[in-house]
């Protein structure tokens, strides 16, 4: 039974009603809920948008199921994520242009005053620019450790597999663990950290008090847990090289860093880019370890915990909406601006 | 995969040389969770103790006594049962339950997830749709959102719907987060096999359910272990939406140990690093045996090898 095999059902007119017509149910859905929103107070508008939503998806896995095994087996998936992800967001982008509160019933329509009012707020400049300098610090820190802890593991020798092991556990704990061991480590009296600057001042060494400490504590946490990560993703570049390229390098007595600059390094450039795409991204949204080891006191309060904030203590929900669209947008931006330089660096090798 | 495996072709052999260097710099780096399974075994005074006491042995007198402790195991029994004021009977600290938890919530998602998202990778795949990289885009798209903006809007969904604190809710949720990079991953595995062999099967009328589990499924195991490792881990230490969406009867292992940070004495560190080592086995066992495809899952099944 193959895609060919299967007879095509003959197609069902926009306004038939039939369960297979999703062209009809989402013209359904696009009527139902506006008019639910205007007309029913939040929580009942969010039902109705939630079982028209529900609806779409099912037309949807109907129409599948008799056309083509390819959509078949694809429905499933894609109806888990309309139900968790794809709703989640487009109600989010709706909730965004109103005034709407978790802890309220009323909808006020607002247009794009959210978003005007966002990007006039200080505050939000002041944690975009902290997480950008948490971006480049951990990124930077990562990429410089992991590159190193890779060139360490590049070469077969006894007990290498042991040893990777100890290295990669840090990316396996739990966000709270390090947070709160850190601040262990940090503590001014029987901190670890303390104790050895103590050896050398005399003095109780106090990280965490001052914004460059609290940053340096973050940076240093997180960098720890991930370098791990960036570690792996280059050690695939270097054991990718091919050998032969090494020893033709080493008869023509070719120095060590134009060795590494134009054999090694081409091979690793792609892997790389790709570390630092993955680690970008999870550095914006950076929040666990922040909301452990600081809670955002000495002004290391990032974007995620701000908006976790807005949303989850203050209740502003559609303020916070609005927000993490903004957050969204910039990842996007962030995203296509690496595939694009990736495209066109890989079209210039071509 | 070559990262691991002793015999890569690309891999230069080194000595005992390298191995005395590399485990110094592993050593270092490691410190911060050697410490984590150290404190596991003091009692409070010693967690707090200056100079800090690193030594459970003496080393037959080479360590003074000042940096030694006496290895106990009375913070595991805590972690499960204690007393909570003075004098009271010990009670359950309800963390077998949250053990359970834990084990149960992440096994189910990723099982599901590795269902669902293993019929889909075959079907984008092998059939592929009109808009078929639109669709794969759009998928990865979601697992790179930050997790905050489908926060609102999902906490919502489970009020209204009334999945908040129920496993049902949190399993779906965490399945949700888990397809888009199952889908990834083992659509990259079935890419890789040879159609010739699925083409033969059909021409000697094996049905297409045939197909899948007999030649396709067994050539793709290596692809579902590193799938399951990947999302374990991911999976495992979740925090923010088992924070804000599970209840007293769900809580997972994260949330309560963060939970346990609070308190009038302060930080109770040995039973937090207790909490946190048993947390941990798990997640290390799993990698250990399954270390050879961590690095195609991180990756999203990008790097072969």
């Amino acid at each position: 039974m193959t895609v060919a095999t299967l007879p095509e059902p003959a197609p069902v007119g926009l306004l038939t009603p039939h369960w297979r017509n999703w062209r009809l149910a989402l013209l359904a859905a696009a009527v139902a809920i506006p008019v639910a929103v205007a007309a029913l107070p939040g929580g009942a508008a969010f039902w109705v948008a939630f079982a028209a939503a529900g609806f779409v998806a099912l037309t949807a896995v109907v129409n599948a199921w008799g056309r083509h095994t390819g959509g078949l087996l694809v429905a499933p998936a894609i109806a888990v994520l309309v139900m968790l992800n794809i709703f989640p967001l487009l109600w989010s982008l709706g909730l965004s242009f109103f005034a709407y509160r978790a802890d309220r019933q009323t909808m006020n329509f607002l247009g794009l005053r959210n978003y005007e009012r966002i990007l006039g707020d200080a505050v939000v400049w002041d944690r975009l620019t902290t997480t950008a300098l948490f971006v480049v610090l951990t990124v930077t820190a990562q990429m410089v450790v992991g590159f190193l802890l890779a060139l360490l593991f590049s070469k077969q020798f006894p007990l290498r597999r042991y040893l990777l092991i100890l290295v990669l556990t840090p990316m396996m704990l739990s966000f709270v663990a390090v947070g709160a061991f850190f601040r262990y480590y940090y503590d001014p009296t029987f901190g670890l950290v303390s104790q050895v600057v103590r050896l050398f001042t005399g003095d109780n060494f106090v990280l965490i008090s001052s914004t460059p400490g609290a940053i340096a504590a973050i940076v240093i946490a997180d960098a720890w847990m991930w370098s791990p990560f960036v570690m792996l993703l280059v050690l695939a570049g270097l054991v990718s090289v091919p050998k032969h390229l090494y020893e033709a390098a080493a008869i023509d007595r070719v120095p060590a860093w134009r060795r590494f600059w134009f054999i090694t390094f081409p091979y690793v450039k792609g892997l790389l880019l790709l570390a630092l795409l993955f680690r970008t991204i999870e550095a914006f949204k950076l929040f666990d370890v922040v909301f452990i080891l600081t809670d955002g006191g000495q002004r290391t309060e990032t974007i995620a915990l701000y908006v976790y904030r807005q949303a989850i203590q203050f209740n502003k929900t559609s303020e916070a909406a609005a927000l993490s669209y903004i957050l969204l947008f910039t990842v996007i931006v962030l995203t296509n601006l690496y595939l694009y330089l990736a495209n066109r660096r890989s079209a210039g090798a071509a | 995969m070559a990262v691991f495996a002793s015999r890569g072709r690309a891999v230069d052999q080194a000595g005992w040389g390298r191995t005395a260097f590399a485990a110094a710099v592993s050593l270092v780096y490691f410190f911060p969770v050697l410490v984590i399974i150290i404190t596991a075994f003091k009692v409070h005074a010693d967690a707090l103790a200056v100079p800090a006491k690193l030594f459970p042995w003496d080393l037959f007198g080479l360590i003074p006594q000042r940096f030694t402790f006496d290895p106990t195991l009375q913070n595991f029994v805590n972690v499960f049962s204690r007393s909570f004021s003075a004098g009271a009977q010990a009670q359950s600290t309800g963390f077998g339950l949250y053990f359970f938890n834990s084990v149960f919530i992440a096994g189910a998602a990723v099982a599901l997830a590795l269902v669902i998202g293993t019929l889909a990778a075959f079907g984008f795949s092998r059939y592929p749709l009109k808009g078929n990289d639109t669709y794969l885009f759009i998928i990865l798209t979601t697992r790179m959102l930050p997790a905050i903006v489908v926060i609102i809007p999902v906490m919502l969904l489970f009020r209204v719907t009334g999945l908040a604190g129920t496993y049902t809710g949190i399993i779906l949720l965490y399945t949700a987060f888990n397809l888009p990079f199952t889908i990834w991953m083992m659509k990259s595995f079935f890419d890789e096999l040879s159609p010739d062999v699925e083409d033969a099967a059909r021409l000697d009328g094996s049905t297409d359910r045939r197909v899948f589990f007999k030649i396709c499924l067994p050539q793709v195991v290596a692809g579902l272990a590193a799938t399951a490792v990947f999302g374990l881990i991911l999976t495992w230490n979740e925090f923010l939406f088992a924070l804000l969406l599970t209840g007293i009867e769900t809580r997972t292992v994260p949330v309560a140990m963060s939970q346990t940070i609070g308190g009038d004495i302060g930080v109770r560190w040995g039973l937090l690093a207790a909490i946190e080592t048993l947390f941990l086995i798990p997640v290390i066992l799993v990698t250990f045996f399954l270390q050879n495809h961590l690095l195609r899952g991180v990756t999203f099944g990008t790097v072969k090898r």
